[in-house]
C-alpha cells in the first residue's frame, strides 16, 4: 500500500486492478450468498430425517410431546420394534422381492437392450417407441386384467406375481441399458464380429464388460424400485400379511402395531437405511443412471 | 456397419444374415413374450372388461356402455378427476421449478457441491411410504417439529394431511422432498452448457441473472420439457402418497381392509387412480374399474406421445439419423 503511494508509475497498473478488487469483494459476497443459500437447501432436505431419528430415539412419553430434542436416547427402541411387529419377516418379503426381481430383469433386460442399441433389425425403433409407452403407463391401468389372472391361477397372496414380469421384461431397466450401450462405440461390436465372434459372444465379451457401470445403475434402480413398490404388494399380497413387504407393512404401522411416535419413526427410519448404504457406496453409478434417464433420452 | 457386411465373403453372407436375425430373436424373445402377456394382452382386455359387469367371481356380463355412462353420474369420480387434474398442474409447475431452482444454485456452488448434492437427492431413494410418513410425523399439528418452529413466531400449523384444503398442499410438499432425481437430471443439463457461450453473454454486459435467463434457460429447454412431461406421468399415477397420507391422517386401523380411510380428509386425496384401485379392488366392480383404467390409458398414452415426439428429435439430431 505504501509502495504504491511512494512509486508514483504503479498507480497506473493499479488503476485497473481497483475495479478488479471491488469485483473480488462482490464476488466474495456473492460466494457467501450463494453458499448459505446451498448450505440452507441441503439442511432443509436433511431436517425432516433428523427429526424423524430424533423422534425414533425418544422416550414413548416424550415422543407425544413437542419436544425437538430427546431427554434420554433410547437406542433400543430400533431392536424393539422388531418385537412389536414380524419385521423380520417383512425384511425377508421383501428381500426376495427386490433381489429375484433384480436378477430376473439382469437376465432378460440386458440381452434386449443389446438387440435395441446394437444390433439393426427392423421393427427396432417400433419396439423401442413400445419400451417407452409401457414404461410410461400407470400400473393401475392393466392392474384389473392382471390380477385377474394371477387370482386364476392361484397365485394372488403371493409373490410370485411381482417377481415373475422382471424375468421377461422391464420396460425401464430396458430402456436404461439401451441408453447406456448406445455410448459404446459400434467399432468394438464390429471388432468383435470381424473376429469370428457370435452375436451371444460379442454381448458377454464385450459389451457387458464395457457396460458394467450402466449394468450396476440399472440394477440399484431395480432393487430401489423394488424395494419402494407399494402398489403391486398392496394388490397381490394385501390380504396376507406373512407374504407383505416392509413398504407395505410400514403404511399399516402407524395405526395398527403401535400408535407411539417413536417406534413407527424407528421403523420408518430403518427402511430408508438400505437405499443410503446404496448410495454410498455406488454415488457414482447413481447419478450417472439418473442423468442418463434424461439428458441423453 | 454396412462396411462389414460388404467386407464379408459372398457365400457366408446367407447364412450370417440367419444367424442375425435368430440372433435378434433370441435376444428379444423374453422381452416379446413378456411384453404381450403383462402389457398387449391386459391392455386389449381392460377395454374388453370396460363393457362388462365383472366381480372376479362371476363371469363378466356384457353391459354396453353403461360403465362409461355411469362415469358421468358418479360425483366420486369427478372428485377424483378435480384432484388428479389438481395435481396435474400444481404437482408439476411446483416440481419443475423447484428443481431447477435447486439445481440453478447447486451448479453455482464452488465448493460443497458433493454434499449439497448428496444432501438434496438422498430423499428421493426413500421408500414412498416411509417419505409420506416421515412428512406426516414432521408436519403433525399437535407439538410435531414444524409445529413447534412455528409457534416460536406466533404462527398456527395448519391441519394438513386432517384438513381437505391442505392434504394436497401437504402432499406436494413430499413430492418436492423427492424430487431429487429431476434435480439432477436438470443440474447435469446446466454443467453440460458450452461455457463459451456464457463467456460471450459475458462479453455482451449481461449479468449473472441475464446470462441464466438467456443462455441457461433456453440451452436446457428439452430437459425442462422432460421434467415436465416426467412431472405429469407422476402426478397421474400419484397413488402411494395419497393412500398413505389418508390412512395416516385417518387414523385407520387396517390399511387393506377398510375403504373408509381413502380419500381422506373429505375425499381430498382420492386421485384418479385411487378410486380406480378402490372401485375394482375393494368393491370388486372390475368393469368399472376398467373403463377408469381405459381412460387413465388414453391420456397417458397422448402424454407419452408429447415425449416420444421430443425423443426422437433428440436423437436424430444427436445419432445423425437411426443408423447408431
Amino acid at each position: 500500500m505504501t509502495a504504491t503511494l511512494a512509486k508514483p508509475p504503479v498507480d497506473v497498473s493499479a488503476e485497473p486492478e481497483q475495479p478488479r478488487r471491488k469485483r473480488d469483494v462482490g464476488g466474495f459476497l456473492n460466494w457467501v450468498a450463494t453458499h448459505a443459500l446451498g448450505l440452507a437447501l441441503g439442511l432443509m432436505f436433511a431436517t425432516p430425517v433428523v427429526f424423524v431419528f430424533l423422534t425414533a430415539v425418544m422416550s414413548d412419553d416424550q415422543a407425544f410431546t413437542s419436544n425437538l430434542w430427546p431427554t434420554e436416547w433410547h437406542w433400543e427402541n430400533f431392536v424393539e420394534v422388531f418385537d412389536k411387529a414380524p419385521l423380520f419377516q417383512y425384511l425377508v418379503n421383501s428381500l426376495t422381492y427386490s433381489l429375484l426381481a433384480t436378477l430376473g430383469m439382469l437376465l432378460s433386460s440386458i440381452p434386449a437392450a443389446y438387440a435395441l442399441a446394437k444390433l439393426k433389425w427392423r421393427g427396432r425403433n417400433v419396439a423401442f417407441i413400445l419400451v417407452i409407452g409401457a414404461m410410461m403407463l400407470p400400473p393401475q391401468v392393466v392392474a384389473v386384467p392382471l390380477y385377474d389372472t394371477w387370482s386364476s391361477l392361484g397365485l394372488t397372496g403371493t409373490l410370485i406375481p411381482l417377481i415373475a414380469p422382471y424375468f421377461l421384461f422391464d420396460a425401464f431397466s430396458i430402456f436404461l441399458l439401451r441408453q447406456f450401450m448406445l455410448t459404446i462405440p459400434q467399432s468394438y461390436v464390429d471388432a468383435a464380429r470381424v473376429d469370428g465372434c457370435s452375436e451371444f459372444q460379442a454381448l458377454v465379451r464385450i459389451i457387458v464388460p464395457m457396460a458394467k457401470p450402466g449394468i450396476a445403475a440399472t440394477a440399484l434402480f431395480c432393487f430401489l424400485f423394488t424395494w419402494n413398490d407399494y402398489f403391486g404388494p398392496l394388490l397381490y399380497t394385501g390380504e396376507v400379511k406373512d407374504q407383505w413387504t416392509l413398504s407395505l407393512a410400514l403404511a399399516t404401522f402407524k395405526g395398527m402395531h403401535i400408535v407411539q411416535w417413536n417406534s413407527s419413526m424407528a421403523v420408518t427410519f430403518l427402511t430408508m437405511i438400505p437405499a443410503v448404504v446404496l448410495f454410498v457406496f455406488a454415488q457414482k453409478s447413481f447419478v450417472k443412471g439418473i442423468t442418463f434417464t434424461g439428458v441423453k433420452g | 456397419m454396412t462396411a462389414t457386411l460388404e467386407a464379408r465373403p459372398a457365400p457366408g453372407r446367407g447364412r450370417a444374415r440367419a444367424r442375425h436375425r435368430l440372433a435378434v430373436l433370441g435376444f428379444m424373445a423374453p422381452a416379446i413374450i413378456g411384453f404381450v402377456l403383462f402389457f398387449g394382452y391386459p391392455l386389449v382386455a381392460t377395454v374388453i372388461f370396460s363393457f362388462t359387469k365383472y366381480d372376479l367371481i362371476n363371469a363378466p356380463e356384457f353391459n354396453g356402455l353403461d360403465n362409461y355412462t355411469f362415469m358421468f353420474k358418479d360425483p366420486l369420480l369427478i372428485k377424483a378427476i378435480t384432484n388428479t387434474l389438481w395435481f396435474v398442474v400444481v404437482l408439476t409447475i411446483a416440481r419443475t421449478v423447484f428443481a431447477l431452482g435447486v439445481a440453478s444454485v447447486i451448479a453455482r456452488l464452488k465448493s460443497g457441491v458433493g454434499l449439497i448434492r448428496t444432501l438434496c437427492y438422498l430423499p428421493s431413494l426413500a421408500p414412498p411410504v416411509a417419505a409420506t410418513l416421515v412428512f406426516f410425523m414432521v408436519l403433525r399439528p399437535n407439538g410435531g417439529p414444524v409445529d413447534s418452529i412455528l409457534g416460536w413466531f406466533g404462527v398456527d400449523s395448519p391441519l394438513w394431511f386432517s384438513d381437505p384444503a391442505w392434504a394436497k398442499p401437504g402432499i406436494t410438499a413430499i413430492m418436492l422432498w423427492i424430487s431429487g432425481d429431476l434435480m439432477i437430471i436438470i443440474l447435469a443439463a446446466i454443467l453440460d452448457v458450452p461455457q463459451e457461450q456464457y463467456e460471450a453473454a459475458e462479453l455482451d454486459g449481461a449479468g449473472p441473472i441475464r446470462r441464466w435467463w438467456h443462455v441457461t434457460l433456453p440451452t436446457i429447454s428439452p430437459v425442462l420439457l422432460f421434467g415436465i412431461v416426467n412431472s405429469v406421468i407422476l402426478a397421474l399415477q400419484l397413488f402411494t402418497q395419497a393412500v398413505v397420507a389418508g390412512s395416516a391422517g385417518s387414523g385407520a386401523a387396517d390399511a387393506t381392509g377398510s375403504t373408509k380411510y381413502l380419500g381422506f380428509p373429505d375425499n381430498s386425496t382420492l386421485t384418479f387412480p385411487v378410486y380406480l384401485y378402490t372401485q375394482g379392488f375393494r368393491y370388486f366392480d372390475m368393469g368399472y374399474a376398467a373403463a377408469m383404467a381405459t381412460v387413465l390409458f388414453i391420456i397417458s398414452f397422448a402424454v407419452t406421445i408429447v415425449l416420444v415426439q421430443r425423443m426422437r428429435k433428440n436423437s436424430t439430431a444427436e445419432e445423425g439419423g437411426p443408423g447408431a
